[in-house]
């Protein structure tokens, strides 16, 4: 009996070893512990923010326009995806054509054609349709609110028409994945089915779901684009909202790669041989300053004194490194920042003169609340980062009354204009935002936009800076375009609508067998170089 | 006895009821609805006012509850506004999930708790007596959360003995991973009922034994171990209540040890429904679990009423 035992013993011993050789012959398989706390949806349309998009989006199903993940070096930008290429109709700016690329097959083996983007057009924006996608629906149009209609020109071409005319569409576009009509079929017209088999195009496949605990992709052999064919095996994705859960998992080896280490956890990783990556990548943690009458920060000078009263490289120490200091909307290296007149070092007698000015002194200090979230998606360490600023900008003459509540009552405040019951009073909002590219910057800024129309919460706007806005949206030559967007961001900063704090730097820790990735300045990441090297 | 367990039985759905719709009020007392939370936080208002009228969010708030209710007694319960999957899987795969660790951490718990209490009890007053006692309230007073990272640290990054999180199996489990994913959870669980039974189990025995029939046991000339049967016999129904409303706690399952072991559980699924405002899995999870308190109240008394014939007049 004993013996049979240890017979057992060594078997699985020798089998777990053999599948280690193959693993070690093929690319491997990649374990990630997600921040999200439920498995994002596996429909082609993944909830849980960017994250889903990440891990659940871009590896598994493609847009028309994609990224071009390739390069850690600079901000990554579009590149073509399902379209080949894309153009403004000659005779209306609001005209898109599409050019499908041609032998793209969906991972259940159907073509990929004008009929596939028309029918997922259809899934979102056409509630009479049997695809219809609620829920799917419900983000795409929080990301594209400007599409209007489509039509099929040919089997590899459509056009897609905007409500009005808007340079950076093909932006907007990137974020509409196309998922398989053929597979929707097999699983009885219901969108529940289909995401636990679902299809698209990319490198890889979902193979398994199991919900609220894991999926599992595989390579796509057959994928259209040999270059981009995946290393790995296959990648097990795991959600694990709790920070110090991801860490134990990946310090135990469950795990070889977690995202969002916690920041005093990023020294004792590195000593214990981990990789800790971190790149700059399109995100801001401002304050979203109320500009409105009888709030504090109407006043310009106010508003500058506060962007000289923060002490960014302490709270970049407080992060241990995990965040880069802001001066705009955008990262300072970034070719769209600009020459802004007010380059915001901290400067607590700059702050301190602006604020004189203002009319305030040491015996009037200005008084401000300030709303934010004890968590939250991108929110960094809210709590203890905006301290830090109460306690330093003390010192220049704010007196900083913090207010504190959950994620979701915070979202419900972005979406009510100051002054109303939700925003609690506050004269600003913590709230940290995507900058992944010019399409932002009209929806933050344009005075069009004030709350609770869109994203301008604080309702700044002056007429320079919407006639800049307005010029952007009509310039469909992308020199021209990124010239005028340079030109207004610097207004914006010198404007301080927002108190630029820091840029997350988005950390990420991987065991030493985790190979070959290339961190892209993006919310999102290409898995097809990455590999396991036992 | 079958008419005393079918008028409990009737009692029951007024208290359900009555849970469902303060369940219901308090959802509508947070601020935001599923869909400023289900949407991109640079989603504009306008849309979301669309999204509340297709989903239905839209209608007065009796109404949304009718509606709702209907559907209940229809056995329908829902489908999560997240990701559209209906309530009843998730919900009886998360109640699943949380029975295979409850029951363990109910047997190791009051096992545990009922050895400490009576062992304190016989040496009242003694050395063992406070150092059991003092076992005990550790156990009701040690923070859980606190308590499975240290266990975390301990077993799993320092001796990698066992996993730091994570469900290794479906349903039960069958391979040693499977049964090794289960020994911190089911300890840490097991650690509040084992201190609370431990105290009620130490105070009902001192109780009996203090009562004139043990004395006149005693001088019957009855062997220690047959009196300390009578006692415990009469200490039971005390320590049964006790341990019917923790058995209830933990089917409801702990938010937070789900949480740092990340247990798909329903305090987990619990929890997420919560922060997203996800209201459909919020009702049915917290009526399923209010049903489970009702049943078992039911169960004790029962039980109790067994025990005790005074309970029965």
């Amino acid at each position: 009996m004993k013996k049979s035992v240890t017979g057992k013993i060594a078997a699985l011993l020798i089998g777990t070893m053999l599948s280690a050789g193959t693993a070690l012959a093929d690319g491997g398989t990649l374990r990630i512990a997600m921040t999200s706390s439920d498995v994002p949806v596996t429909t082609g349309m993944p909830n849980n923010g960017f994250e889903g998009m990440r891990f659940l989006g871009y590896p598994v199903f493609e847009p028309l326009v994609d990224w071009d993940l390739s390069s850690a070096d600079k901000p990554a930008d579009i590149r073509p995806g399902l379209a080949e290429s894309w153009e403004i109709d000659p005779e209306d700016t609001k005209r898109w054509i599409f050019h499908l690329r041609p032998d793209v097959e969906f991972h259940d083996g159907s073509a990929f054609d004008a009929d596939a983007v028309v029918w997922n057009l259809e899934r979102f924006f056409d509630e009479t349709s049997p695809q219809f996608d609620q829920a799917g629906s419900a983000i795409v149009r929080g990301r594209n609110p400007i599409l209007d209609s489509w039509e099929k020109i040919d089997d590899m071409t459509v056009a897609i028409t905007t409500k009005y005319p808007a340079s950076y569409f093909p932006y907007i576009m990137s974020y509409m994945l196309i998922a398989s009509p053929a597979a929707f079929e097999t699983a009885n017209s219901d969108w529940n089915e289909y995401g636990k088999a679902p299809s698209g195009t990319g490198p890889f496949k979902v193979t398994n779901v199991t919900p609220r605990v894991s999926v599992e992709l595989s390579r796509n052999d057959d994928y259209w684009n040999p270059d981009r064919i995946a290393k790995l095996d296959h990648i097990q994705l795991f959600p694990m909202p709790e920070p110090t859960t991801r860490l134990a998992a990946l310090r135990s080896g469950q795990v070889d790669w977690i995202e969002v280490p916690p920041p005093d956890a990023i020294p004792g990783l590195e000593g214990a041989g981990f990789n800790v990556v971190t790149n700059t990548y399109p995100h801001v943690w401002p304050w979203e300053f109320d500009t409105t009458e009888g709030s504090p920060f109407a006043d310009v000078r106010v508003r500058q004194a506060a962007n000289y009263a923060v002490n960014r490289e302490g709270i970049v120490a407080l992060m241990n490194g995990t965040a880069a200091p802001a001066k705009g909307f955008f990262d300072v290296d970034s070719p769209l920042f600009g020459s802004p007149e007010n380059d915001y070092t901290y400067d607590p007698e700059k702050a301190r003169a602006l604020l004189a000015e203002a009319g305030y002194g040491p015996d009037n200090p200005v008084h401000a609340k300030i709303l934010t979230s004890t968590s939250g998606s991108g929110q960094m360490l809210p709590v203890q980062m905006n301290e830090y600023l109460q306690q330093t900008m003390a010192e220049s003459g704010f007196d900083i009354d913090l207010e504190m509540t959950e994620w979701g009552s915070l979202l419900v405040a972005l979406r009510n204009p100051p002054g109303t019951a939700p925003t609690m009073d506050a004269d600003a909002l913590n709230i940290s935002f995507a900058s992944s590219d010019i399409s932002y910057l009209a929806k933050y800024f344009h005075s069009k936009n004030a709350s609770p129309v869109s994203q301008n919460w604080g309702a700044f706007g002056t007429p320079e800076t919407d006639a800049l806005l307005d010029q952007i949206e009509t310039t469909f030559d992308a020199e021209k375009q990124a010239e005028l967007t340079a030109e207004l961001h610097a207004k914006i900063v010198d404007q301080a609508p927002w108190l630029f704090i820091v840029h997350d730097l988005n950390p990420r820790a991987m065991s030493e067998h985790v190979k070959g990735f290339v961190s892209a300045q993006s919310w999102f990441q290409d898995l097809t170089s990455v590999y396991i090297e036992e | 006895m079958l008419s005393f367990i079918l008028r409990r039985l009737l009692q029951a759905i007024p208290i359900l009821f009555g849970v469902s719709v303060m369940v219901f009020l308090m959802v509508q007392m947070i601020p935001g609805s599923p869909l400023d939370l289900l949407l991109p936080p640079d989603a504009s208002p306008q849309l979301i006012e669309q999204m509340k009228e297709a989903y239905g969010f839209d209608k007065p708030a009796w109404q949304q509850y009718l509606l709702w209710l209907w559907q209940l007694l229809h056995g329908n319960l829902g489908y999560s506004i997240f990701n559209g999957a209906p309530v009843a899987d998730e919900l009886f795969d998360a109640l699943g999930n949380t029975f295979v660790l409850a029951i363990p951490a109910a047997f190791t718990g009051f096992g545990l708790g009922i050895l400490l209490g009576v062992s304190a009890a016989l040496s009242q007053g003694g050395p063992l007596d406070k150092l059991l006692s003092a076992i005990a309230i550790t156990g009701v007073s040690l923070p859980h959360y606190w308590f499975a990272i240290v266990m975390v640290v301990i077993f799993s990054v320092n001796l990698n003995w066992l996993p730091a999180q994570g469900m290794q199996f479906t349903g039960v489990p069958t391979t040693l991973a499977g049964f090794k994913s289960m020994i911190l959870p089911v300890i840490t669980l097991s650690l509040i009922p084992m201190g609370v039974v431990a105290r009620v189990v130490r105070a009902a025995v001192l109780e009996v034994m203090s009562q004139e029939f043990v004395n006149t046991l005693h001088a019957k000339g009855l062997w220690d171990r047959s009196v300390l049967l009578h006692v415990m016999k009469n200490a039971a129904p005390a320590t049964l209540a006790v341990m019917g409303l923790q058995f209830g706690y933990l089917l409801g399952g702990s938010i937070l040890v789900e949480t740092v072991f990340n247990w798909p559980g329903s305090g987990n699924l619990l929890n997420l429904a919560i922060f997203r405002r996800d209201i459909p899995v919020m009702q049915a999870t917290i009526i399923v679990l209010a049903a489970f308190f009702v049943l078992l109240n039911l169960i004790v008394d029962i039980a109790q009423a067994l025990i005790d014939p005074r309970i029965r007049r």
